[in-house]
């Protein structure tokens, strides 16, 4: 088997596995599986709506996914990316308001770049933590999430919110801010649609990564620090500074999903708008197998399933959105199962070498 | 006592044994070697019931017979004792040994009387162990000795040892050869699986010599030389002694003056050590493992936190002190660690990403975008001149590295080393698990290293090996240098005495 195919091979079990356990349990409350995942993928590949929303769903998924990914190649694991995109969204936000009257060809980029920063500060610090304390970056991410979340919602509901707005978000960011959907530009697809530009940032964010993983001597560095960090030792590769610039790398990749959210969608910060993109972040890079095209086949995968998830829960009988939850569930499941998977293989295998 | 006739077996499209035929007298020590692959342990492993051969048959007391499983192996009295030990750390000798032979009835376990029997056949055999220690406790050949008790509780009389020696220090070996000798006495009959064959020559009776899967020699041990032993194992004439011109001797490179290292519990490993390596020499340090050499040549490379560092270390009037691995590297100095799979090489990335550690951020390698992108030609030229020059086999840039044989890990590393031109060489137990054939080739390009005026010091728990190749031999006993010897006249006694007594 060569090893695009293993790649391929193991997620596709874990989805398809997904499935069929789905089934039996849509079977068990009374409704018809085929009839159920036909309207949760018919109503996610429909056009334009369906594919917009999936896309536009998808765009942070990648952000997150990439995030994680590039943590877990240096051997750690980010979990704060939910943390990370939060403080980075506000700070989005901050700048859009407190700029607000700036051009959009300078508060654009003020915009993006506070939100790459501050993820990246945001993330450096379990980075720091870790390089020169050997504290575990998996505790204090957690902690950090924590943090993150009370910050904002703290200056959200003190410092920025309109006053006598009973919702808890921010005034909004200037016009100069705004960019544009992409129905702007395909013609045909409807501007009302959220998917924006931020999608194509993603896109290219995957492109970035891959190069700085495979091409770059940093990428060279953080890889083997993750694949063995006394080797990288002995390799004259400094392991604190790549666990450093790792997690830097990665809270800033997090942080663009607030790119997505404040420029390209409600444009201002609204508190909880994350649908835990940080950890369903973790699933994306574990399904994509910690690269950035199956990072962004898996965004797609979940994204799907998050908006049809919205019809099923409307249009069929028994089964709930829920279901959405149980596919990610399993999917999970199966994927971290991965080992048990090639013992069976290998057993498999083996047992064939033994009748050979 | 055990004959396997004509035994073949297959693994995929591998021959592992081919109509292998070996016959073990009873009562007697029987040595098979090989190079690794040549199908020794497989034999073995099917005379144990671990595999079912393809065909041929396994004739035991004169009987064919049929082993399916090491139940039935066990049955016929033979026992089998692996390179890695199964034991339980945190229970007791006793307890290990009885563990799925449990004495007593199905309720009670007669942990007591099992002991008592262990006690007395350890008292046979002269092997020194206690039925009421831990397994944790006991040191490794200690250990080997309770993986021996297990064999002979079940009532063993041929006794298969799988590498028995790869993880014991000299001394140790000594030890475990009279107990193998003892055990010849009282009538048991062992089988040695090794590719060591001076070992082979100091224990066993008879000899058969596997390669690729064939049996191609068997001889009495007191008719045969090891000459003759590597020329039947490698299939071509091997130089065993070292062929080295007398060194040209240049200025002094590194200086070590009253170097001491701790670890990280604050143990001094290293003790107040001074000496110096010169261009164009190799400096040898001879001692059992674990003596304090690890820590001097990692404190050496760079990888030791300079805080746990007392002492000088110059290196061409630099103070290495000062410096981090990669300035070290800079300035010419080169390490083979001892442990390739925890130093030396990264298992999950290819052999042409393993050719550029360490110097995978500079040109020619780092070339392109202000030396921020990797060349990618680069890096594969480079690939390919290593795996070309040493030999690495299977010759392809793009496999994992884990997917080598140690032996050609090991090349892979010595050529990667070998290729940033060093002044100076850090080598650790170069030939470590590594073929006869590998080896010969190894210790020429360690020597022409040396002609080419770099200075090498060379740490090695083979004593033939680091006696043959070394100019000058530092024995270090207990972290401390306990005497200096020229290695073409100290006697291997006298080097013993120094790395056991440390004077």
């Amino acid at each position: 088997m060569t090893k695009l195919a293993r790649d391929l091979l193991f997620p596709l079990i874990a989805v398809i596995a997904a499935f069929i356990v789905g089934a039996i349990l849509i079977l068990v409350v009374g409704d018809n599986p085929i009839d159920a995942y036909r309207l949760l993928l018919g109503s996610a590949l429909s056009w334009p709506d369906g594919i917009g929303y999936t896309l536009f769903h998808a765009t942070p998924l990648i952000f997150t996914g990439l995030a994680v990914l590039v943590g877990f190649r240096c051997g750690l694991f980010n979990i704060g990316a939910e943390g990370q995109l939060y403080i980075a969204a506000f700070a989005t936000a901050w700048v859009g308001i407190k700029f607000a009257n700036l051009t959009p060809w300078l508060l654009i980029p003020f915009c993006s770049l506070a939100a790459i920063l501050i993820g990246a500060f945001w993330g450096a610090i379990p980075g720091v933590l870790k390089a020169k304390f050997g504290s575990h970056e998996v505790i204090n991410t957690i902690m950090l999430n924590f943090i993150a979340l009370a910050l904002v919602s703290y200056f959200t509901q003190y410092h920025y919110k309109v006053p006598g707005d009973p919702i808890l978000q921010t005034s909004p960011i200037g016009q100069g801010a705004h960019i544009p959907h992409l129905g702007k530009f395909i013609p045909g697809f409807p501007e009302r649609i959220p998917l924006n530009v931020a999608f194509i940032l993603a896109l290219l964010c995957c492109l970035l990564v891959y190069l700085f993983l495979w091409r770059t001597k940093w990428g060279y560095e953080i890889r083997a620090t993750g694949s063995n960090p006394f080797a990288a030792e002995y390799g004259g590769i400094s392991i604190r500074k790549q666990i450093i610039l790792a997690m830097a790398v990665s809270g800033a990749l997090a942080g663009m999903v607030g790119i997505n959210e404040v420029l390209g969608h409600r444009h201002l910060y609204y508190d909880g708008f994350s649908d835990n993109y940080g950890y369903t972040g973790i699933a994306v890079a574990l399904l994509g197998r910690n690269h950035p095209v199956g990072v962004i086949l898996a965004a797609l995968l979940f994204a799907a399933l998050q908006h049809g998830g919205i019809y099923v829960d409307g249009f069929s009988q028994n089964v709930t959105k829920d279901i959405v939850q149980v596919l990610q569930g399993v999917i999970i499941l199966f994927v971290a199962a991965e080992a048990f998977f090639k013992w069976l293989l290998r057993r498999r295998t083996s047992s064939e070498r033994l009748r050979a | 006592m055990l004959e396997l006739r004509q035994i073949t077996k297959r693994f995929g499209d591998v021959l592992a044994n081919d109509h292998v035929d070996i016959v073990v007298k009873p009562g007697t020590i029987h040595a098979i070697v090989g190079e690794n692959g040549a199908g020794k342990s497989t034999a073995m492993r099917i005379a144990y019931g671990f595999y079912t051969a393809d065909s041929g048959e396994i004739v035991v007391d004169g009987k064919v017979r049929e082993i399916k499983s090491p139940h039935d192996a066990i049955a016929l009295g033979i026992g089998m004792v692996h390179q890695h030990f199964m034991l339980v750390e945190t229970m007791t000798v006793a307890e290990n040994i009885v563990l799925g032979a449990e004495p007593g009835t199905n309720l009670a376990l007669d942990l007591k009387s099992a002991a008592a029997q262990i006690r007395q056949l350890s008292e046979e055999f002269k092997l020194a162990v206690n039925p009421n220690e831990p397994i944790e406790h006991l040191s490794v050949g200690q250990q080997q000795r309770v993986e021996l008790l297990k064999a002979l509780y079940r009532h063993a009389r041929l006794l298969i040892l799988d590498e028995p020696t790869a993880v014991l220090t000299p001394l140790e070996v000594e030890e475990f050869f009279v107990i193998l000798r003892r055990m010849r006495e009282q009538g048991k009959t062992v089988i040695i699986i090794t590719h060591k064959l001076s070992e082979v020559l100091a224990i066993s009776d008879e000899v058969t010599v596997m390669r690729d899967g064939k049996v191609v020699g068997r001889v009495q041990t007191k008719d045969t030389n090891a000459a003759e032993l590597a020329r039947l194992m490698v299939g071509r004439e091997v130089l065993l002694r070292v062929e080295k011109s007398d060194p040209k001797v240049g200025k002094a490179q590194l200086e070590v003056k009253n170097l001491s290292v701790t670890d990280r519990l604050g143990a001094k490993r290293v003790n107040e050590v001074s000496f110096d390596v010169c261009s164009g020499e190799i400096v040898g340090i001879a001692g059992v493992e674990g003596n304090g050499q690890t820590e001097l040549i990692e404190a050496l490379a760079g990888l030791v936190e300079p805080a746990r560092i007392t002492g000088v270390m110059n290196f061409e009037g630099h103070d290495l002190k000062m410096l981090g691995a990669r300035n070290r590297r800079e300035l010419g100095i080169a390490h083979i660690p001892e442990d390739r799979h925890r130093r030396g090489l990264l298992l999950d990335f290819t052999l042409a990403e393993n050719s550029i550690l360490g110097v995978h951020y500079r040109p020619p390698i780092a070339a392109l975008a202000g030396e921020v992108f990797i060349d990618e030609n680069a890096v594969q030229r480079r690939a390919a001149e290593i795996i070309q020059n040493f030999d690495v086999r299977p010759p392809n840039a793009a496999l994992p590295a884990r997917a080598l044989s140690g032996g050609n890990q090991q090349k892979l590393i010595i050529g990667r080393e070998y290729r940033v031109d060093p002044k100076l060489l850090l080598v650790s137990q170069p030939t470590r698990g590594v073929d006869i054939g590998a080896i010969e080739f190894i210790h020429r390009q360690l020597v022409g290293l040396r002609d080419n005026g770099c200075a090498i010091l060379l740490v090695s728990a083979e004593l033939e090996e680091v006696t043959s190749l070394s100019d000058r031999l530092l024995i270090i006993h207990d972290g401390r240098i306990a005497g200096e010897v020229d290695p073409k006249v100290a006697t291997l006694e006298e080097i013993g005495l120094l790395m056991t007594r440390g004077h």
